[in-house]
């Protein structure tokens, strides 16, 4: 399983990664992506948006199926990734690139504590 | 309560899971949706070739004295149009209330001789529904299921070619065969049907032989292809999935089937006066996603101007590269009209079309 050990992960199938600025870019991960199979369609959530711990932001749709992207702990989303409307394959091609919303944290500590790479493969498989 | 029931597996079982494709549950078969990627796949056999592994669908041979007063009676479509050897006809089966037990294709070899193709997940129901109805009718013919066959759908434009290069003993049998017509080669009943729009074959050969026909047909330049793009190429080709567009609570009618049933004569088929009296009472056509809000899904409800509707089969659609769906739609609703569909709380405007969207590689709707 393709697991970048400096992410955290959620049991949801995100991925989060701590940005310069303190922003955390959020995405799904390998796995996911893989599970659904060719992703045609990706819903960010819109910028200035506040959102609760594991509420649903947005979603991924591929051939086969609709799945929602949840946030991995309470804040504020910042960005959001346009260029996967037009290109939602990007997704299938690499997923932790493909990053799909940028969320400031309301607690920094948040993002620690999620699941590492271990954790989240033992709760993958 | 029963325990976990293991699904059932193909012949091709080892070979797709050695060939690194996702495998899911389809109507307690492992089978595989994808070998890596369904667009791919998709493409393929629009533009090309691919082979799909559908040996969970159930062969039924049906032969003895009788067998086409039986279909006449069992199937809404009348097997009387089948007299040349080969011949093939696609038809739903019936209950008495005129809901789909299931959608088939009865092949004729002999008078004696009528062998029937119907899907994986109603092939037991059928079994016992063709068994009953046989008793009912007082009929001696053998009804048997074939376990040991195989079945491979060689699909795509340059399908027939690649087979014939895969076996070229089959040239001299197949090379004039015309679309739903079947033709016996040796062990295998290669049939010019298919579920993708495109031309190809169908070809039921024994299990045993399942690997190495599968093989040669790779090494013809047939790309393998999951269940996944099976689905989005019968999709686009505007092609009725059973369980999803019509199951035993539906009319043909209302299910863009009404082509299939045939009326003309005044052969009493199972089903029949529950159609007349019932008349139609939908119409099902085509949608296409107008923008990119979403993907169309099966379950979705549809606001007509004449009332409201539900897409029975929707998803992205490979060769448009937009959301298509077949709906159940008021009886007003025409091809041109304008809807919304609801697509996660939010309503999405869609375009009704009429099917199919593509055919032989030509995308119909604009």
């Amino acid at each position: 399983m393709k697991l970048p050990k400096d992410l955290r992960y959620t049991a949801s199938h995100e991925w989060a990664r701590r940005e310069a600025d303190g922003t955390v870019s959020v995405g799904i991960t390998d796995h996911a992506q893989e599970q659904l199979g060719d992703i045609v369609f990706v819903e960010a959530p819109q910028p200035g948006r506040k959102v609760a711990a594991g509420e649903s932001v947005g979603v991924v749709e591929s051939v086969k199926a609709a799945s929602d992207i949840y946030a991995p702990f309470a804040g504020e989303i910042v960005a959001a990734n346009g260029e996967l409307g037009a290109a939602p394959e990007k997704v299938n091609e690499d997923a932790f690139a493909a990053w799909m919303y940028r969320i400031r944290p309301d607690t920094a500590a948040d993002l620690d504590k999620l699941l590492d790479a271990a954790a989240y493969e033992k709760s993958a498989t | 309560m029963t325990g976990d029931v293991v699904p059932k597996s193909t012949p091709l079982n080892a070979l797709h899971r050695a060939s690194g494709a996702r495998m899911v549950d389809f109507g307690g078969w492992d089978m595989p949706v994808h070998y890596g990627s369904q667009i791919e796949e998709h493409h393929a056999v629009r533009r090309d070739a691919g082979v799909f592994d559908v040996s969970h669908m159930q062969v039924v041979d049906l032969e003895g004295a009788g067998v086409r007063e039986f279909l006449r009676r069992a199937l809404a479509n009348d097997v009387e149009k089948l007299r040349a050897p080969g011949k093939a006809l696609y038809s739903c089966m019936l209950n008495e209330a005129g809901g789909v037990v299931d959608d088939l294709i009865a092949y004729h070899f002999r008078e004696d001789w009528f062998r029937l193709v119907v899907n994986a997940g109603t092939a037991e129901t059928d079994i016992a529904w063709l068994e009953s109805l046989r008793e009912s009718m007082g009929a001696t013919f053998t009804l048997t299921p074939r376990r040991d066959q195989a079945i491979l759908a060689v699909q795509g434009p340059r399908a027939r070619e690649r087979f014939t290069d895969a076996f070229p003993h089959t040239a001299g049998a197949t090379r004039e065969l015309a679309p739903f017509n079947a033709a016996l080669v040796g062990e295998m009943m290669v049939a010019r049907t298919g579920y993708t729009g495109e031309d190809g074959f169908e070809v039921v050969l024994p299990a045993t032989r399942a690997v190495e026909s599968w093989q040669a047909l790779v090494n013809a330049g047939v790309r393998p292809a999951g269940l996944g793009a099976r689905d989005t190429l019968r999709l686009e080709a505007g092609m009725n999935l059973y369980g999803q567009d019509m199951d035993d609570a539906t009319s043909p009618l209302d299910a863009g089937l009404a082509w299939t049933v045939d009326l003309k004569s005044q052969r009493d088929f199972i089903g029949r006066s529950a159609l007349e009296s019932r008349g139609q009472r939908h119409r099902f056509l085509g949608l296409v996603l107008e923008g990119t809000g979403g993907v169309l899904r099966a379950h979705q409800s549809v606001r007509a101007a004449g009332g409201e509707g539900e897409i029975t089969s929707g998803s992205f659609s490979p060769t448009l590269a937009k959301s298509i769906a077949l709906a159940r739609l008021p009886l007003d609703a025409a091809p041109g009209d304008r809807v919304e569909v609801m697509v996660r709380d939010k309503p999405l405007a869609a375009r009704v079309v009429k099917p199919p969207f593509v055919r032989h590689g030509k995308i119909l709707t604009t």
